[in-house]
């Protein structure tokens, strides 16, 4: 047995010698492992008599109890130190910036395009689309704007030949569709528009927002009611006064601009009616039947009043500390 | 139309300021675009005679002025003008005026008392410039204020009127509509018919009778056409923008803008024979009044007499026939032209008058002949003369047929309930004849509306009157259906947020380009162009967005931007034997390092294959990348996109002649598709999750430098091979240990039996087979 308590204190010095697991397993292999000396001394039991066997046996368990004893508490004090290591060489300056990939943004334009297409979208209007180069008879002809007429001098337009322009306004996608489909029809039809017109308010190419309505029961009251609700959620104000006086479009009747409170006046946001007759007529709608109301809106008047842009330019000039605001 | 406020007020005073008046005119659909005075305030400034001049003592440009300003008692005023003289009359203003900036006291004026100041026209804000005293007529009364004298304490209203309100285009005519927003009483001048002092007479032949259903004129004789026009009559032609010319002149004008009713007064003397209104011969040429000569055709009515044209109908006299101050006696015409006959043909010669104006969107036919007794009386009045009898010759007017309408129509469409009392009131209010039955009126329009012709025109008409902000706010009624919702239809936000998400800024470029990038960055020669182009660098339409991108980033590069992440979306637009057509597309561009500038990783320029993760990101793992050439990029490093077969875009390195041209520091990399093939997705459907583990296994082979990777992968790909979960490239390496012209490269395979777990020996035959492909197809050998 005193050899036994010998092995005890042998392995417990060898143990604490030990400064990594790999050591530490090494040791271990010279009492525990296959001819370590406590298995040894296990084998040798078997060259005891039957009475003592069972009294050695025991003795050896408890030392060798105390050996993994002694192992345990060694492995747990490497480990923590490794831990604690660990811990002290990555500590990091949390306050380092990321890694970067570059910040990207929608141009102002979509993100007014997006939020008038939600808020439409939310009571029921699909989104319509038209071509940009549009003929003659989609632009003018079918809107009640016959060649010669007054109003289309009002409209300044690019030419692409003689019975094509580029749309000057979004109302022919109105037609399109009517032209496709069966009331009631309910639409927004967003998208460039060009007027041959350049200056410090004005861009040859900009984007209006067509709606359209046509129903059994859709009235003025209706087109007011829907244009003010709109523009009460798009600009999040519940008090926004919204005005309509009587104006001139060959493709409504009654026609009405839209003004909106804004500071201490009015602002022009955009023009509306109800569909003239003779619209519904080219399309084939019956007009004692059903009613639509139309309207027009500036989508970069809106995006200006929004975020406070004040020169329209800015839209088109594309300086990245421009749009990179809007991100 | 811009007119005098107070002109307006002579013949209908409501009792609003004005801006009130402004607001009602707005709210009626005749909008206020200005609203300006006349004149900068001022106060306490009167009309003075200087009685006496002296030199002032101390300063070689003064004198000193003895001013009568009808006190009783004359003012010394110190006064530096040039043309300031004893006799003259001139504005002074006393002590305590105010003018525009400044206020007038008491003063000494280099060692003289000084009681007021004598004034120029600018001094009192009536001019930019001016050049001593404003001196006033003899005759101006001593004592009176300025802004009396000058009716001054006025203001210029200016309309935008809609192409549909032609009876708008005159004082009457707004005053009428005034009355009727108002309801204040109406005073019109009085026209009576002027009675006939001699017999010469013009003859006038209507040839066209359709196209001047209404002629009528006189002849004046003896008039003083050099007859200076009246103060009242020239402030306002001024305050309605036409500059005075001529006393005969500025009656025709007067008349125009009081009546709505052009005239034209020609020569008498001047015309040869009788007069005929016709259309233009071929080749018949004319002078017009701005000394332009015009060819003439077929489809323009003239006034002619048997010399050939004198003046073009409605639109503008000739200069041959022109009233001058040595006319004494002229021709008067007052007509009614159709106008379907007028319109287009003043655009077609690129002017614009205010006769041609008013004559294409309608006048009234009813007042032609008062029209013409009121230029005459006023002919009389202020040149004299002698009038003959009037001649008319009437062809058929335009007809103004009943307009139903239905009170319940009226009532569905305004969505506001009306009465047949509230519509009553209404056409009483406008003056428009009806007849009541029951629910319905049939309303006949008054002559001077144009713009009466359906029952929306007169729901309109109620709308007006009643008031737009009457109506009600009031959310519709309708059906409640959900929206179709097709889940494998992607919507263009979502290649915006992608591409936004991975630092790309979204730009707007115009649709129209310099020729010249479509011609070299896209080997377009003929592309669509404009035929009346706002600039010479935006005149064709683009076929492809690389321009606008390229341009954009150039404008920031010269704003100190180094790395920059551009896309857009947006047409395209192309031409057909049978048309047009238009492909959406999205495009962009990165140039600049991969990253931004920073700790965390060493900086690297942008190159192909990070722009390629972009493209994949919007076109999915289907698309095949193909080696092509474009002639905006470089031939070793561009790609076709194909996506199902079809090829929907580019990617690819900007050429380096291009880079050169624009002097861009560093390349660029570029990428277009089309949005629509990129906007499907499939919808996901399950397939069971295998239960037993992939087996992975790698292998590396040599092939030729030329062999592509796809090339490799659709080889490996062709074996259909069930087992072979997927197959992936993770290294590509060339030199050491590789043959020059060759590279090495790594493939991982998993592979994978759903029913059981692989064996090796499985596995190895997989692999087997897939290296034996390589080496039939593509001369592939296993690298050890």
């Amino acid at each position: 047995m005193q050899n036994l308590d010998h092995i005890i204190s042998e392995a417990r010095c060898d143990f604490s010698a030990c400064g990594n697991i790999a050591d530490l397993e090494q040791a271990k292999a010279r009492y525990l492992g296959k001819s370590g000396s406590l298995t040894e001394a296990l084998k040798g039991l078997g060259k005891l008599s039957a009475e003592e066997r069972p009294a050695a046996g025991a003795a050896i368990n408890v030392v060798k109890q105390q050996v993994e004893a002694a192992l345990k508490e060694k492995r747990d004090a490497i480990l923590l130190a490794e831990q604690e290591r660990q811990l002290a060489s990555e500590s990091l300056d949390v306050t380092l910036p990321a890694r970067q990939a570059g910040e990207g943004g929608l141009h102002p334009v979509s993100l007014t395009l997006r939020r008038i297409e939600e808020l439409f979208r939310s009571i029921g209007f699909e989104v319509a689309e038209g071509p940009e180069i549009e003929s003659d008879f989609y632009n003018f002809t079918a809107l009640n704007i016959p060649e010669d007429h007054p109003a289309r001098a009002m409209h300044d337009t690019f030419y692409v030949d003689e019975q094509h322009v580029l749309r000057t306004h979004t109302s022919p996608v109105q037609v399109h569709y009517m032209q496709d489909k069966e009331p009631p029809l309910k639409i927004i039809a967003p998208g460039r528009v060009y007027r041959v017109d350049s200056d410090a308010t004005h861009s040859p190419m900009f984007h209006q927002v067509e709606g359209l309505w046509v129903d059994e029961n859709i009235s003025f009251a209706n087109l007011k009611g829907v244009v003010q609700d709109f523009l009460q959620r798009f600009f999040e104000r519940d008090d926004l006064q919204v005005r309509f006086r009587p104006s001139f479009f060959p493709f409504t009747e009654p026609s009405a601009e839209m003004d909106m409170s804004w500071g201490d006046g009015w602002l022009e946001i955009g023009g509306c009616g109800m569909v003239h007759p003779e619209v519904f007529g080219h399309v084939g709608i019956d007009s004692e039947k059903y009613r639509g109301f139309a309207f027009g809106l500036g989508v970069e008047r809106l995006t200006m009043l929004r975020y406070g842009v004040n020169d329209l330019r800015l839209f088109f000039e594309n300086d990245l500390r421009f749009l990179k605001q809007f991100a | 139309m811009q007119f005098s406020e107070q002109w307006l007020r002579q013949y209908v005073n409501p009792a609003l300021d004005s801006e009130g008046l402004g607001h009602a005119l707005t709210m009626a659909g005749l909008e206020v675009e200005a609203m300006e005075p006349v004149a900068a305030g001022f106060s306490k400034v009167v009309v003075a005679e200087i009685v006496s001049v002296e030199k002032h003592p101390d300063a070689d440009r003064l004198q000193i002025c003895k001013v009568n300003v009808g006190t009783g008692e004359l003012l010394q005023i110190v006064c530096g003008a040039p043309n300031a003289r004893a006799g003259l009359k001139a504005p002074c203003a006393l002590v305590g005026a105010e003018l525009p900036g400044f206020k007038i006291k008491q003063a000494k004026v280099r060692g003289v008392e000084s009681f007021g100041m004598m004034c120029s026209a600018k001094e009192l804000g009536l001019a930019e410039e001016s050049n001593g005293l404003l001196e006033l007529a003899a005759e101006a009364e001593i004592g009176q204020d300025i802004r009396a004298l000058f009716e001054l304490d006025d203001k210029l209203f200016t309309l935008k009127l809609t192409p549909n309100r032609t009876d708008c285009l005159s004082i009457v005519g707004i005053a009428r509509d005034v009355t009727a927003l108002t309801g204040a009483t109406l005073s019109l001048p009085t026209i009576s018919p002027v009675a006939a002092g001699i017999d010469a007479k013009q003859t006038v032949t209507v040839s066209e009778p359709a196209a001047c259903p209404r002629y009528t004129g006189r002849v004046i004789q003896g008039v003083n056409a050099a007859a200076a026009t009246p103060d009242w009559m020239v402030r306002r032609l001024e305050r309605s923008g036409v500059r005075s010319i001529s006393a005969i002149v500025d009656i025709t004008n007067y008349v125009l803008l009081e009546q709505g009713q052009p005239l034209h007064a020609f020569d008498a003397d001047k015309l040869q024979g009788g007069i005929e209104i016709r259309y233009a011969r071929a080749g018949e040429t004319l002078v017009l009044l701005n000394e332009q000569t015009i060819e003439l055709q077929p489809d323009m009515l003239v006034i002619a007499d048997n010399a050939g044209a004198l003046a073009l109908a409605g639109i503008m006299g000739g200069d041959s026939s022109a009233v001058s101050n040595d006319t004494s006696n002229i021709f008067l015409e007052s007509a009614f032209f159709a106008p379907g006959v007028i319109v287009g043909k003043a655009r077609r010669l690129n002017f614009s008058t205010d006769s041609s104006y008013r004559f294409e969107r309608g006048v009234d036919f009813a007042n032609t002949l008062p029209a013409l007794e009121r230029a005459t009386s006023l002919v009389l009045e202020i040149c004299g003369g002698e009038p003959g009898p009037v001649i008319e010759i009437l062809g058929s007017l335009p007809a103004r047929p009943p307009v139903r309408l239905r009170i319940a129509r009226l009532t569905s469409v305004l969505g506001i309930s009306l009465t047949a009392e509230d519509v009553i009131d209404v056409l009483k209010k406008l003056d428009f004849s009806y007849q009541r039955n029951d629910d319905e009126f049939e309303v006949t329009p008054p002559s001077y509306r144009f713009d009466i012709e359906i029952e929306e025109d007169l729901i309109e008409e109620v709308a007006r009157l009643y008031g737009y902000d009457n109506i009600p706010a009031t959310p519709p009624q309708a059906e409640l259906r959900m929206l179709p919702s097709a889940e494998a239809n992607l919507n263009r936000n979502w290649l915006r947020d992608s591409l936004a998400a991975s630092g790309y800024q979204e730009i707007v470029s115009y649709s129209f380009v310099d020729e010249s990038w479509e011609r070299e960055l896209l080997g377009n020669a003929a592309p669509i162009a404009l035929k009346n182009p706002i600039a010479s660098n935006l005149s064709v339409m683009r076929t492809g967005l690389w321009g606008g991108l390229l341009e954009t980033l150039m404008y920031n590069l010269n704003r100190k931007q180094e790395r920059v992440r551009l896309f857009e979306i947006g047409a395209t637009y192309f031409s057909h034997a049978d048309g047009y057509s238009e492909v959406t597309r999205i495009s962009g561009l990165a140039y600049g390092d991969a990253a931004p500038e920073q700790w965390a990783q060493p900086a690297r320029e942008v190159d192909f294959f990070d722009v390629k993760a972009e493209v994949e990101r919007l076109a999915g793992g289907d698309a095949l990348y193909v080696a092509a050439q474009h002639p905006a990029l470089h031939p070793g490093q561009t790609a076709q996109v194909v996506l199902n077969g079809k090829a929907i875009g580019w990617i690819g390195k900007l050429h380096p002649k291009w880079q050169q041209q624009y002097q861009l520091p560093r390349s660029a990399i570029l990428f277009e598709l089309e949005v629509e093939p990129l906007l499907k997705r499939k919808v996901a459907q399950y397939t069971q999750v295998p239960k037993f583990p992939p087996v992975r296994r790698d292998m590396a082979v040599v092939v030729d430098e030329n062999i592509t990777i796809q090339a490799l992968m659709d080889t490996m790909r062709s074996a259909k091979n069930p087992l072979i979960n997927d197959i992936a490239l993770f290294d590509v390496y060339r030199g050491k240990g590789i043959a020059e012209g060759k590279k090495s490269l790594a493939f991982l395979v998993l592979i994978q039996d759903t029913q059981k777990t692989l064996t090796d020996i499985e596995a190895d035959a997989v692999m087997a087979s897939l290296l034996d492909l390589l080496v039939q197809q593509h001369g592939a050998t296993l690298r050890n």
